[in-house]
């Protein structure tokens, strides 16, 4: 079985270079969360994966297909939701399903029970036909989470999913995520809640300075810098000891 | 200086430090040297506005100016066609004054007077329609000065006043409007209002002229022998502004007093409930909205259809784009209203020459801002870029929404005259097509990520992309007339620069696009 995601050699530049090489395999079936400071690369590398960036050199492979030499049949199989909700203030949610289910060419029956489902999972079926542009941030966060997973796919992209989430909120969405594993689907995440991260993600990887400085599950980080800590502790350690080796480089 | 803080002087520098900064990012998009370019230009267009009003004047001020029963109609005429456009600007910033929220949110939350900074920002709303309104009749008056002497400096008194008053007004309509019809509908209604009252009276008269004369010019109307009869002796106060323009110094301070006093005495009425009222304008972002639910939903489509079907929804939905291009299908009124009596006279045809342009320009100018917000203004872009189908695939989609309204909006009128006469109608089918596709594509080659409610805003986010749509669309107008007239080979000559301004707009537009 190929993996759900395989990245090699990945680099991208803007006005200095903020992807430096990174390496990054990921297993079908997995949780895996990202992280790393802010403008480490981590939403970058995640946007270059949905297809949203173009990377100046390196690959992308996703379950198998070349990503960049393929796009739209890439794309066909995953999802991706950024960290600002992208949902329109006009349309209600049922509505904006429809659309998402019309882009991904879901089959009509099938999308209406997807949507219908997942109105109800998230919580949303008594605003199912209100316009979207009077929902809190939460609220829109789902709509989108909906929209993400309304065509099935098999790898799911997050950045940031649980930002300005309440905590209600927040645990309708990792339940969401973690029924979607249980069945089989990779999910790919950032964040900085790094409880999240310790508590759903099967592996972590650590991205600082554009670079992949540590991957693994929580054990084998903690392995890596000998002490029986909290994710916390490991990743201030990770980061410091990145910036450390970086600074050494330049 | 130190000025006490939260005072109105403090407030009053602080927006005009933001107001500053504002209008030179707008004008320079951070890059100082596009200053030097704005100057030039401006000061291009201000020369050619000065030259027209200078050769426009010219015979009126050689003939002698006799202020008479005719020269009082015709200065007020032109006044009242002035003010209602300055009274749509000033509703329209007041509106913005309670719904732009920006800095609002944090001014509110702090111990400031909310009605000191309402004074403040309805002062700004009438420094800012002063100066536009200065900017538009300076040619016109410097004109006049140098040709017939300093008393035409008193129109700027008068333009002082007109700006008071329409600010008052607009202040007025908008507190009533939040009294009958809530925080809800007041941004709505109040923009509809700017709307028909820029265009409202312009068109009125228009369509007054074209009732009684057959004809389309506004100021042979305020000529005409039948307003002159109808109207007061010279002696009535309802001159005084015109006696105020051409100089009489106590109408001019009566006025100016008058409208100054209006405005205080309002400011004053009205900012006490100011802090209330935006508080309530701002609690509408948690107002929810029920809809139907469709049975149209979640049947079989294609991609593109989906695409064609969500445009079509937001369009439909987009109260922006309702005030926003009101006022270009408002224009279209005139000219339906000529088509209408002229239908199947024997002069007919005369006319089309009036109507073909007309149409053709609002298609251009219309397709233009349709096609900014569905190319351009795409609130869930990441959504769509991550959809499994090309970029190409999206964009057409996207142009068939566009065109596809404009077909629907232009269809009636076209197949109107097709009745009266079908060759008017092919051409004017074909010119507003070719300006329809042409302003598409300049926004297409210029095309931004933003978020639909930045639509206002897209004219200066690349004026380019404005001068060249502009451009391209009277051209195709041009073109129409001409061909409509009866002369086609002239109308090759706007043909080639239109397709020639097309090609500059691809190369101005930024690479990769």
């Amino acid at each position: 079985m190929p993996a759900a995601l395989s990245i090699a050699g990945l680099h991208k530049s803007f006005d200095r270079p903020v992807v430096k090489g990174v390496d990054l395999t990921i297993r079908t079936g997995e949780f895996y969360a990202l992280l790393g400071p802010n403008g480490a690369g981590k939403t970058t590398i995640l946007r270059m994966v949905a297809g949203l960036l173009r990377p100046d050199a390196g690959s992308i492979s996703v379950l198998g297909i070349d990503a960049l030499a393929e796009p739209v049949a890439a794309k066909r199989r995953m999802a991706w939701v950024s960290d600002e909700p992208m949902v329109y203030h006009r349309l209600t949610p049922l509505e904006y399903l429809d659309f998402v289910a019309g882009l991904w060419q879901v089959e009509p029956a099938q999308a209406r029970q997807s949507a219908h489902e997942l109105v109800d999972w998230l919580g949303l079926a008594p605003h199912a036909n209100e316009l979207c542009g009077g929902f809190s941030k939460g609220m829109l966060q789902k709509v989108a989470l909906a929209g993400a997973l309304v065509h099935d796919p098999d790898l799911i992209i997050l950045d940031e999913p649980l930002t300005g989430l309440d905590a209600g909120s927040a645990r309708q969405v990792k339940d969401v995520l973690r029924a979607k594993t249980a069945a089989g689907v990779t999910v790919i995440m950032t964040t900085h809640i790094l409880e999240v991260a310790e508590r759903m993600a099967e592996r972590i990887g650590v991205i600082s300075g554009g670079r992949l400085i540590a991957e693994g599950t929580l054990a084998e980080l903690r392995t890596r810098i000998g002490r029986e800590t909290t994710l916390e502790e490991i990743f201030l350690d990770l980061v410091a000891e990145g910036q450390a080796v970086g600074q050494d480089a330049a | 200086m130190n000025l006490a803080p939260a005072s109105l002087p403090w407030l009053a520098a602080h927006e005009l430090r933001l107001a500053w900064r504002d209008a030179l990012a707008m004008m320079t998009g951070g890059r100082r040297t596009r200053l030097v370019g704005w100057i030039v230009g401006g000061g291009a267009v201000f020369g050619i506005m000065l030259l027209i009003a200078w050769f426009s004047v010219r015979p009126w001020v050689q003939a002698g100016i006799v202020i008479d029963k005719q020269a009082l109609v015709l200065i007020s005429g032109i006044g009242l066609l002035f003010w209602a456009v300055t009274l749509s600007q000033a509703l329209e910033a007041v509106t913005r004054v309670y719904y732009g929220r920006s800095d609002l949110d944090l001014i509110l939350s702090s111990p400031a007077s909310s009605a000191r900074l309402f004074a403040v920002r309805a002062g700004t709303v009438f420094v800012s329609t002063t100066l536009l309104g200065l900017l538009l009749i300076s040619p016109l008056v410097i004109a006049l000065v140098a040709q017939d002497g300093p008393r035409w400096l008193s129109a700027v008194l008068v333009l002082l006043a007109l700006s008071a008053l329409s600010v008052a007004i607009a202040m007025i309509i908008t507190r009533l409007l939040f009294r009958l019809t809530g925080p809800r509908r007041t941004r709505l209604i109040a923009q509809v209002v700017a709307g028909i009252v820029g265009a409202g009276f312009v068109i009125g008269v228009q369509a007054a002229a074209i009732l009684s004369h057959d004809g389309f010019s506004r100021l042979a109307f305020f000529q005409s022998q039948e307003i002159i009869d109808a109207a007061p002796g010279t002696d009535s106060l309802l001159w005084l502004p015109a006696r105020a323009v051409l100089g009489e110094p106590l109408p001019a301070l009566l006025l100016v007093s008058a409208a100054l006093a209006a405005l205080i005495v309002t400011v004053l009425l009205i900012a006490p409930s100011y802090g209330r009222l935006a508080t309530a304008a701002a609690g509408l972002n948690q107002v929810r909205s029920q809809r139907r639910p469709s049975p149209k939903a979640f049947r079989p489509a294609s991609q593109r259809q989906a695409l064609r079907r969500k445009e079509f929804l937001l369009l439909q939905r987009d109260p922006w784009l309702l005030s926003q291009t009101l006022m270009q299908l408002l224009y279209l009124v005139p000219p339906a209203l000529l088509l209408w009596i002229n239908y199947g006279s024997a002069s007919g045809d005369g006319t089309f020459v009036v109507i073909v342009p007309v149409l053709i320009m609002a298609c251009g100018q219309l397709a233009g801002g349709l096609a900014w917000l569905a190319i351009s203004g795409e609130d869930a872009h990441d959504l769509v870029a991550t959809a499994p189908l090309s970029t190409a695939s999206i964009l057409r989609a996207k142009i068939e929404a566009v065109l596809i309204v404009i077909l629907v909006l232009m269809a009636p009128l076209l197949a109107f005259m097709a009745f009266s006469a079908w060759p008017m109608a092919l051409i004017t089918a074909i010119c507003a097509s070719l300006a329809a596709a042409a302003s598409t594509a300049i926004q297409l080659w210029f095309r931004v990520t933003a978020k639909r409610s930045m639509f206002r805003r897209r004219q200066v986010a690349s004026r380019a992309a404005t001068l060249c749509e502009a451009f391209s669309s009277i051209l195709w107008a041009g073109t129409g007339a001409l061909w409509a007239a009866g002369i086609p080979i002239l109308a090759v000559a706007p043909a080639i620069l239109a397709v020639g301004t097309l090609g500059l707009a691809r190369l101005l537009a930024p690479r990769g696009k």
